[in-house]
């Protein structure tokens, strides 16, 4: 990750520190993740008629709520990374605000370092890369907690 | 009151490379033939739309009705995703209890595109069915291998029963004149087929195919004086959208609703979409005779068993282990072959699940019969808070 590297979408993650950017609702507090627009939103709490938002850093650790991975490339509109392509995992992992968000796994990991219920972490790597640099994006890394290596 | 169904008929699915007209208007023709209802009779057609076919597929209902002749018919057309069948059976019955229409005609068609679904061309910032793809690269089956990796992590369930449903649905469809693949299929087969996103093999997943189906629906009055009086009869159709806070990851999107404020419903989105049906019909779970549920991958099969109350939660492995879910079983599940046996085509799929239903309670399923079957229920989920469950007896 260079340092001209910018989000693959701007204003869902900042870098520093690693978090997702949620929106929370003024009148009844739903957190949303992706944020919502920032003309013309409206909270979608079926009980509320709130129309504004805060941005709101989303917790950065979770829980994996399942995961999987991707043996095959992906149709566009995804950009493949590397030619010829790498398979990579996906997890999706429930955050202390009562919500599931899917990410890619970090680099390196895959589907035998994870487990329903196990602690991970969001991170930012490199997307993609093109002319104008890398393309950065969420990831959720596997926490291993100090001594468990040796249990298993 | 009840709507009943007179006839029903489909095209084979397949990869036929012709017009989605031309399955739709095989279908809808061998529906009026098996009812024996001439097409004049018809004051209404409703159409599943199909997106992939230009113009003629967003107006499917016109279409169809252009193509057999216009006979002055009303006219809809439905779009509900994977649904969209259910939602057209819908609104045709909603027209027919309300006496508006007395006999209607819907019919689904579709043609598709090999390999992965994916999104339509051009960039689209604000629609999550592109941004997954482009953020994750998060397909189909990657959706599907969640939802089967968590069976497998809370309830213990294996690869190997992934395979047994392939397998018991492919042993079913042996005897489905209209299913796409008729073969067996081996524990081995699947589990040696390419891991498409783990836990899931090639073979785990369901193909997209050509296909059409078409039900041809009447009033009871109607069906009485054309001397028809024990109908296969449409008790309920639940076409419930989710109710807030919906915390169960869907496709396409990239995460959920939050419970920060509100907490969960009681049940979940599928779990609602079935629990409708029931309460509509005034019939239990106890009372169903056989399910035909939208096995998008084999172990989505074992969790719309449970959605259907069909067993409790984490049960289903064992009745699939134990072959209660097999032809000559408790319960059988997907008697058809499922969508192993078809593949999907979109807006044709959740209709080929009432024809399905209708010849078994009607005794004429051949060898892929449900003994003694009165009572049948459906289950489907599309995307963006579409789902469909009909439930129909004798």
């Amino acid at each position: 990750m260079s340092e001209t590297a910018t989000p693959a979408i701007e204003g869902w993650f900042t870098t520093d520190p690693p978090a997702l950017t949620g929106s929370r609702c003024t009148s009844c507090t739903t957190v949303f993740f992706p944020p919502v627009p920032t003309e013309g939103a409206f909270c979608r709490n079926p009980g509320c008629d709130g129309e504004d938002f805060d941005a709101t850093a989303l917790s950065r650790r979770g829980t994996v709520w399942s995961y999987t991975d991707a043996h095959y490339q992906p149709p566009p509109p995804y950009l493949p990374p590397t030619d010829p392509f790498e398979p990579f995992a996906l997890a999706a992992v429930e955050l202390p605000e009562g919500l599931v968000v899917l990410g890619q796994v970090a680099h390196g990991y895959g589907v035998a370092d994870l487990r329903v219920g196990a602690e991970a972490e969001l991170v930012v790597e490199t997307l993609y890369s093109d002319d104008t640099g890398d393309h950065t994006i969420w990831r959720w890394k596997p926490v291993t907690e100090l001594g468990q290596e040796t249990e298993q | 009151m009840n709507t009943a169904v007179l006839g029903v008929g489909m095209h084979p699915w397949g990869k036929w490379g012709r017009s989605f007209v031309s399955y739709g208007v095989h279908a809808a023709r061998a529906a009026l033939a098996d009812a024996g209802v001439p097409w004049a009779d018809v004051d209404l057609v409703v159409g599943g739309e199909t997106v992939r076919n230009g113009y003629g597929g967003y107006v499917a209902g016109a279409t169809f009705a252009q193509a057999l002749g216009w006979n002055g018919a009303r006219v809809a057309t439905s779009y509900a995703a994977c649904a969209t069948g259910a939602q057209a059976l819908d609104t045709a019955r909603a027209r027919i209890m309300a006496g508006l229409s007395e006999v209607a005609l819907v019919v689904g068609a579709d043609t598709t595109p090999k390999g992965f679904l994916a999104p339509n061309a051009g960039e689209r910032w604000d629609d999550p069915d592109w941004l997954r793809f482009r953020l994750l690269g998060m397909t189909n089956p990657a959706y599907f291998a969640l939802y089967a990796r968590r069976r497998m992590d809370l309830y213990g369930a294996t690869q190997e029963d992934f395979a047994q449903v392939k397998v018991k649905n492919a042993r079913h469809g042996l005897a489905n004149p209209h299913a796409r693949y008729r073969k067996e299929v081996s524990v081995q087969d699947v589990l040696g087929s390419a891991v498409v996103s783990d836990p899931l093999h090639l073979l785990d997943i369901c193909a997209t195919s050509d296909g059409a189906a078409a039900v041809l629906i009447a009033s009871e009055d109607y069906a009485r004086r054309h001397g028809i009086t024990e109908p296969v009869r449409i008790r309920a159709i639940s076409t419930v959208t989710p109710t807030f806070p919906n915390t169960v990851l869907d496709m396409p999107l990239l995460s959920t609703d939050s419970s920060s404020a509100v907490p969960e419903p009681a049940r979940t989105f599928k779990e609602s979409i079935a629990h409708a049906a029931y309460e509509e019909a005034g019939i239990g779970p106890e009372d169903v005779s056989l399910a035909e549920v939208y096995d998008l991958s084999t172990a989505l099969e074992l969790d719309w068993m449970e959605d259907l109350g069909l067993c409790r939660r984490g049960e289903a492995e064992s009745l699939l282990r134990t072959g209660e879910t097999t032809l000559g079983g408790r319960i059988p599940v997907n008697p058809s072959g499922g969508l192993a046996c078809f593949g999907e085509a979109v807006p044709a799929q959740a209709l080929a699940q009432v024809c399905e239903v209708t010849w078994q309670l009607r005794d004429q399923a051949g060898g892929r019969q449900v003994e003694g079957a009165r009572v049948g229920i459906t289950a489907n989920q599309g995307l963006f808070g579409h789902g469909s469950s009909v439930l129909l007896s004798r």
